[in-house]
């Protein structure tokens, strides 16, 4: 029981990066249509840059995480802007290739850059667990998911309640009306991708403290960001959310009473299931992709 | 010269090559190329002319290589009390088994990608070769997981006046590869090339026309997959039997981006086309060696994958023979290549 408990909180606070991660994607993939393979690297981003500047450049750990999310959204605008933009007439496999191409060089620079010796990075927390009753927890995880669940609440508000979100829904939805109505389509596109890569650079800047820092580390998550967009639904934020807190739920447990190898199998064998038996995702949504 | 003779006295040319070469290092770096131009052959049958961007094509590779090198040497697994003793097989029994099991792999990724289509396949693929990768680092009894699987024979044949030969000579792995490098060309041709294949390019142009004039959509699509699998399959097991070493990494999601950027850089949908970009990247890793990092060969593909999505989206054969085409206007006005090497179209032409 106590196990059970502790696994719970486990994947709870695992959950919450990768709901960030999931609504990330889901507003690239799921609104934009962009088949975004870089969304890992963008997460490998996050780290390296958090590491940067707290380790090698020894500034403020706060600032740090709120400088890498900057950096992540900036990196994010500037793939857009180059190579997505182009690509907005042809069909969805073309931008699928493309973005192997940058994810597997933007990958590989990391390892130059950095070498392929795992980085960890300093945090201010104590290190000494929280004990509350049977279950153990460090302040850094709980830092983690409080940071995660403002994010997530803050994200959520952001597309669903302010004006700038209706613009960004609309523009997708039906450009045409959408620029009869004044909104910027090109800058909207920009600024969707770069607000979902800056998620996916939170979520590395978040986790990196927590694990350590590598330059595979992104590998498995961009498949793990897609299996949570569809586990959620398209484009649905809250599906999302719940889709990250699901996958790393099952991770944890399939790791823990099943095999600790197999951990990142979980995932996918999840994506396999769910695509085979409900491609349109758990929560509703009719559409999909291609 | 006719058309049908030149490609033959390529391959005359290339069987020459171990004769005057001398360099054994330039004839691994060949066979080597030869088995990946296998595994982008059949990569084309389905991306190039099904239109199904398979990316998890290197799973189909990493089990045959793994079947083959299990058959070889002979395994055992334990069930509780039970076990299951697997004798070891002649390499050319685990060669069938290795194309067998994968076809069947096929076949399963075939059934799902009827219910699975775009990016939600690309994305069933992936996770498909991720896995088995898994499965390959975890299950020790069987794979010995990282450690890999050593010492597995070459490949052997039995040469009248000579008995059984093991295939430990570069140069008759290097026939070998070319000898089946033809085969699978020749077999994608003639599937391409007959009711299957227009099929299927039928359902690469419009699934939904294709559809309403009766195509049986899931079955082609079974079909291309079987096969295609069952080809990288024999790739993979060749790939075990040349470099007598296999481990979990032969799953890495890098081989499968090499595979498809020879297809597309070639040209997809095109017979010439993954033999040309299998040529190209599989000479250019041996050139950046000698100047760099393998970082920046990968990073230097991803770029060139990019570059050629932007500047040279049909890839090279197509771009080619069209420039061919409009040199010689008067004689390459009917360009085969030039109309994509369609037969849909081709067939459209003819009709009244």
């Amino acid at each position: 029981m106590e196990q059970f408990l502790q696994h719970i909180v486990n994947g709870t606070i695992l959950g919450g990066t990768y709901a960030l991660l999931g609504i990330g994607l889901t507003l690239i993939f799921g609104i934009m249509r962009v088949v975004n393979f870089t969304h890992g690297e963008l997460y490998a981003f996050g780290a390296y840059m958090t590491y940067l500047l707290v380790q090698v450049l020894e500034l403020n750990f706060f600032v740090s995480l709120v400088l890498a999310t900057a950096l992540g959204v900036g990196l994010g605008a500037v793939i857009e802007f180059v190579l997505i933009r182009k690509l907005r007439s042809t069909d969805i496999d073309t931008v699928m290739l493309v973005m192997i191409g940058a994810w597997i060089a933007l990958q590989n620079f990391w390892q130059l850059m950095f070498s392929g010796i795992a980085k960890s990075i300093n945090h201010p927390f104590p290190t000494a667990p929280l004990v509350f009753g049977p279950i153990s927890v460090a302040p850094v995880r709980l830092f983690v998911i409080a940071v995660a669940i403002a994010l997530l609440v803050g994200f959520y508000l952001l597309v669903n309640r302010t004006k700038l979100g209706v613009a960004m829904r609309a523009s997708f939805q039906d450009p045409d009306v959408a620029a009869l109505m004044g909104v910027n389509i090109p800058l909207m596109r920009t600024l969707t991708f770069a607000l979902g890569s800056g998620l996916a650079a939170a979520a590395g800047a978040l986790l990196g403290p927590i694990f350590v820092v590598t330059p595979t580390m992104g590998d498995l998550v961009a498949l793990k960001a897609f299996a949570i967009v569809i586990l959620g639904g398209l484009g649905n934020i809250v599906g999302a959310t719940i889709g990250g807190f699901v996958l790393a739920l099952v991770e944890e447990f399939g790791a823990g009473y099943i095999s600790s190898g197999y951990r990142d199998a979980m995932g996918f064998l999840l994506i396999i299931a769910v695509l085979a038996f409900k491609p349109q995702g758990l929560f509703a949504a009719k559409e999909r992709v291609g | 010269m006719s058309a049908r003779l030149w490609p033959w006295l390529l391959v005359a040319f290339f069987a020459s090559v171990p004769l005057w070469i001398g360099n054994q290092y330039f004839l691994y770096i060949l066979t080597a190329t030869g088995i990946f131009i296998i595994a982008a052959i059949s990569l084309n049958l389905l991306l190039g002319y099904t239109g199904q961007l398979s990316l998890g094509h290197v799973a189909f590779f990493g089990i045959g290589a793994y079947v083959a090198a299990l058959c070889s040497l002979g395994f055992d697994l334990e069930f509780g009390a039970t076990t299951f003793v697997f004798p070891r097989q002649p390499v050319w029994v685990g060669f069938i088994a290795a194309i067998l099991v994968t076809a069947g792999f096929g076949w399963l990724i075939g059934r799902l990608s009827f219910k699975v289509r775009g990016a939600y396949f690309v994305i069933v693929s992936i996770s498909f070769a991720q896995v088995m990768r898994m499965v390959a680092l975890n299950w020790v009894d069987l794979t010995e997981g990282p450690m890999a699987l050593n010492n597995i024979p070459p490949l052997s044949l039995w040469i009248p006046g000579e008995g059984v030969v093991g295939f430990f000579k570069k140069e008759y792995n290097y026939w070998l590869v070319l000898l089946l490098v033809v085969l699978s060309y020749v077999m994608v041709e003639r599937i391409v090339r007959s009711r299957v294949g227009r099929a299927m390019i039928a359902l690469r142009e419009n699934e939904s026309l294709a559809r309403s004039v009766g195509v049986d959509v899931t079955r082609y699509l079974v079909v291309a997959t079987v096969v295609s699998a069952g080809m990288a399959g024999a790739a993979g097991a060749l790939y075990t039997h040349y470099i007598r070493i296999v481990d979990p990494d032969v799953f890495l999601f890098i081989y499968t981006v090499t595979m498809v950027i020879m297809v597309v850089t070639g040209g997809k949908g095109t017979l010439a086309g993954p033999v040309v970009g299998g040529f190209i990247f599989g000479a250019l890793p041996e050139v950046l060696r000698e100047v760099a990092q393998p970082e920046v060969q990968w990073i230097l593909y991803g770029i060139a994958m990019i570059l050629i999505v932007f500047f040279l989206p049909q890839g090279i054969v197509p771009a080619l023979a069209n420039w061919w085409a409009a040199r010689r206007p008067e004689r390459g006005a009917i360009n085969k290549h030039a109309r994509g090497d369609s037969p849909a179209r081709r067939a459209k032409a003819k009709s009244p």
